[in-house]
């Protein structure tokens, strides 16, 4: 027993303190729980791991019977092995950065308290989904996730536009959490169990299937689940959204770690994935598409956080792409360097706004190089590193999957280059933009506080050097991936990335007029990505209108009040018109009550005379 | 040893009576009259009761009896102190006048 379940008890702890004293404790004691439990939800999980080593098995708890149905045993256990390891500490570890940091940023928040609690309680199911050993108690803290995403996406919920990207997040996952729970629900229907282990055993038996089968509809269901959480078409549109809540939450929810829970579920479930190859490859198509087509919107957006928010998922399509190809190993590295780079590029992106108090808007940016300098070479490390620049760590896990998307199918390698070089392209353009050239703003800027820098600090260590942590090697044992070698392939990717930042210098220092003269000959293209090829109006005509619609005319004005109101006021109605001619009875003269009683027994008297007297 | 009064009679004179209550109790308009007509019924009532009672040779008829004689004298208490409130209250005893609950 390593009592594993203690990881995510830290962070519900400070969940409930936080959430229940928060008003009346100071902010340092709400800092102390708050970042406290997180950092001992590490060193908790490094101690584990510590004395699990080399972890070759994975090491299952069992806590109590959760549900016991039939044959069906569904439990509270917990399970490490060595997938949940990198999980774990990218969780726990990038989460406590992100802790420590939100305290410099929300220090003047009002609602500091409550912020906390809710990012404890995200800690709390994130590690509950990570840990999970069987699919039920994995939707648990999937859906917890979800949850906890739309409290802090909602969290200044005077802002009616933060509240309806709340509800939009909460909405189109419910889509995906749909297909997920089918996926759990034909998991028990075939194997009779939903653990991770048991499942995955049944499946020797199955035989790798050829054409569409039980396990590619489990397969394509679970992607289902996945695109939503992941944020994948078709139901990427709320990741963009979700950047109305704070900055921290964009950086530690909605990029580093629970958009990745698909690509973790998915990889996971790789077993049931490796017998039905049709659904595997979907993920690939859906990952590839996802990659290419959200890298083209990040290129024309002018909001900070909404370019980095396109380019997570972008990277996100990539990891897909990685595990789709079968190479999950590198979908997993790529989610590791990721959550370092993504949470870094809007960590940075919060100082900036920070500094420019409230700021988000490319275009009132600029020469921000002097102002705030550890945030401006921090920006620059995990620029350098999503570009895949080498030896960032970008570089290394770009690489692995590219490469075996390469072996896979070519045309995905191209692809995945292009989108590679509109990567660097966007991002510098971010960089270029905020930081260089002259400040075209009217704010004061001014670097954050340590408690913000320090975690950029860390974060850029991490994202420089990152790439040195070899989890492919590390995961060999469960997802063993062929050994690719191809310098000519990786001087292909890197010279997309080096050629996206050189066009982004261009445009955008060398010759700042070139990037409105490209975009006002480009017309009507340029106008169709900067409005998100229409994407939201498309689903808003074809399903929000249509619903919304429907639930007015049909639901409401038909259904509810000419049918359940009707019959209820009928009813009612019916009574009161009955009521209406019995009352005339009710004369309150005592005589007129007098008679009828006499009337009554008479009439029982005559009537009883005809059925032949009392006997 | 004289004929007894054969029991119709009794029956016949209990029936007049009953009548003659419930003719009282719908006809006249002063409660205190309307109450009286009520002690007529029960006594009416009890009349019968105790004819059959001899008749028959059996003693129910008196428990009856006695019942209802407890009974109408709780309600000439319960009754009566209604009546007087009403009358302190109303100022009346016209029985139609006091019609409140219908409305």
């Amino acid at each position: 027993m390593e009592h594993l379940w203690l990881i995510p008890a830290f962070p519900l702890l400070g969940f409930l303190t936080a959430g229940i004293l928060g008003r009346r404790l100071p902010k340092a004691a709400i800092n102390a729980v708050a970042v406290g439990s997180v950092f001992l939800s590490l060193l908790w999980s490094v101690k584990s791991l510590y004395s699990l080593w080399p972890l070759e098995m994975a090491h299952v708890e069992r806590y109590f019977d959760w549900i016991r149905v039939a044959d069906l045993r569904i439990g509270c256990d917990f399970a490490v092995d060595r997938l949940t390891a990198v999980m774990l500490l990218v969780v726990t570890g990038v989460g406590l950065l992100i802790h420590i940091y939100a305290t410099g940023y929300m220090a003047h928040d009002n609602g500091y308290p409550r912020f906390f609690a809710c990012l404890n309680l995200f800690m709390f199911f994130m590690l509950t989904l990570v840990l999970a050993a069987n699919f039920l108690l994995m939707f648990v803290g999937w859906e917890g996730v979800g949850l906890s995403s739309y409290l802090l996406i909602g969290f200044w919920f005077l802002k009616k536009s933060a509240t309806n990207a709340g509800n939009k997040a909460f909405i189109v996952n419910r889509i995906g959490d749909f297909g997920f729970s089918l996926a759990i629900f034909l998991v028990a229907m075939n194997f009779g169990s939903l653990d991770f282990g048991a499942v995955f055993q049944g499946l020797g038996g199955w035989p790798v299937e050829q054409s569409a089968g039980t396990l590619t509809l489990v397969g394509l269901l679970l992607l289902v689940g996945a695109a939503g959480k992941s944020a994948q078409i078709p139901l990427y549109v709320w990741l963009p959204d979700a950047m109305e809540g704070p900055t921290p939450v964009s950086a530690l929810i909605h990029a580093a770690t629970m958009v990745t829970a698909g690509v973790y579920m998915i990889a996971r479930t790789a077993p049931i994935y490796l017998k039905a190859p049709m659904a595997l490859e979907m993920v690939a198509y859906i990952g590839l598409a996802t990659a290419f087509f959200a890298a083209t919107i990040g290129l024309a957006q002018n909001d900070i956080k909404k370019v980095f928010a396109y380019s997570t998922v972008s990277q996100l399509g990539y990891m897909f792409l990685g595990v789709g190809v079968g190479a999950f190993s590198a979908g997993i590295f790529h989610l590791m360097t990721h959550a370092f780079f993504k949470a870094l590029l809007f960590l940075g992106a919060g100082s900036v706004i920070h500094a420019l108090a409230g700021e988000q808007d490319l275009r009132r940016m600029g020469g921000l190089r002097k102002k705030t300098p550890i945030t401006f070479w921090t920006l620059v490390c995990a620029s350098v590193s999503i570009a895949g620049v080498w030896p960032a760590a970008g570089f290394f896990s770009k690489d692995e999957i590219l490469i075996a998307a390469y072996y896979h199918a070519p045309w995905m390698f191209w692809l995945g280059v292009v989108t590679a070089g509109m990567t660097a392209f966007y991002v510098f353009r971010a960089i270029f933009l905020a930081f260089f050239g002259e400040y075209r703003g009217d704010a004061h800027p001014h670097e954050s506080p340590p408690s913000m820098t320090l975690p950029l600090v860390a974060l850029a260590a991490l994202s420089i050097g990152g790439g040195l942590i070899s989890v492919p090697r590390w995961l060999e044992p469960m997802f063993p991936a062929p050994e690719h070698h191809s310098p000519a392939l990786v001087v292909i990717s890197v010279a997309a990335g080096l050629t996206g930042i050189a066009l982004a210098f261009l445009f955008y220092v060398v010759r700042p007029g070139l990037a409105d003269a490209a975009a006002r000959h480009l017309g009507w293209l340029y106008r169709t990505v900067l409005n998100k090829y229409y994407v939201d109006e498309i689903y808003n005509a074809t399903v929000v209108e249509p619903v919304v619609e429907g639930s007015r005319t049909v639901m409401w004005e038909t259904v509810d009040v000419e049918i359940i109101d009707a019959s209820v006021n009928g009813v009612a109605a019916r009574a009161r018109g009955v009521g209406q001619i019995l009352r005339k009875l009710q004369s309150g003269y005592i005589r007129s009550y007098a008679a009828w009683v006499l009337l009554g027994a008479v009439a029982a008297l005559i009537a009883m005379g005809f059925a032949g007297g009392a006997r | 040893m004289p004929q007894a009064v054969p029991l119709s009679w009794y029956l016949i004179l209990s029936a007049v009576l009953f009548t003659l209550g419930v003719a009282g109790f719908l006809f006249r308009r002063n409660i205190i009259t309307m109450f009286m007509s009520i002690e007529l019924m029960l006594n009416a009532v009890n009349l019968s009761f105790i004819a059959f009672s001899y008749h028959l040779k059996q003693v129910d008829g008196h428990v009856f009896t006695f019942f209802v004689m407890v009974v109408a004298a709780a309600e000439a208490a319960v009754g009566l102190a209604i009546i007087l409130t009403v009358f302190k209250n109303r100022g009346t005893l016209q029985v139609d006048d006091i019609s409140s609950m219908k409305d």
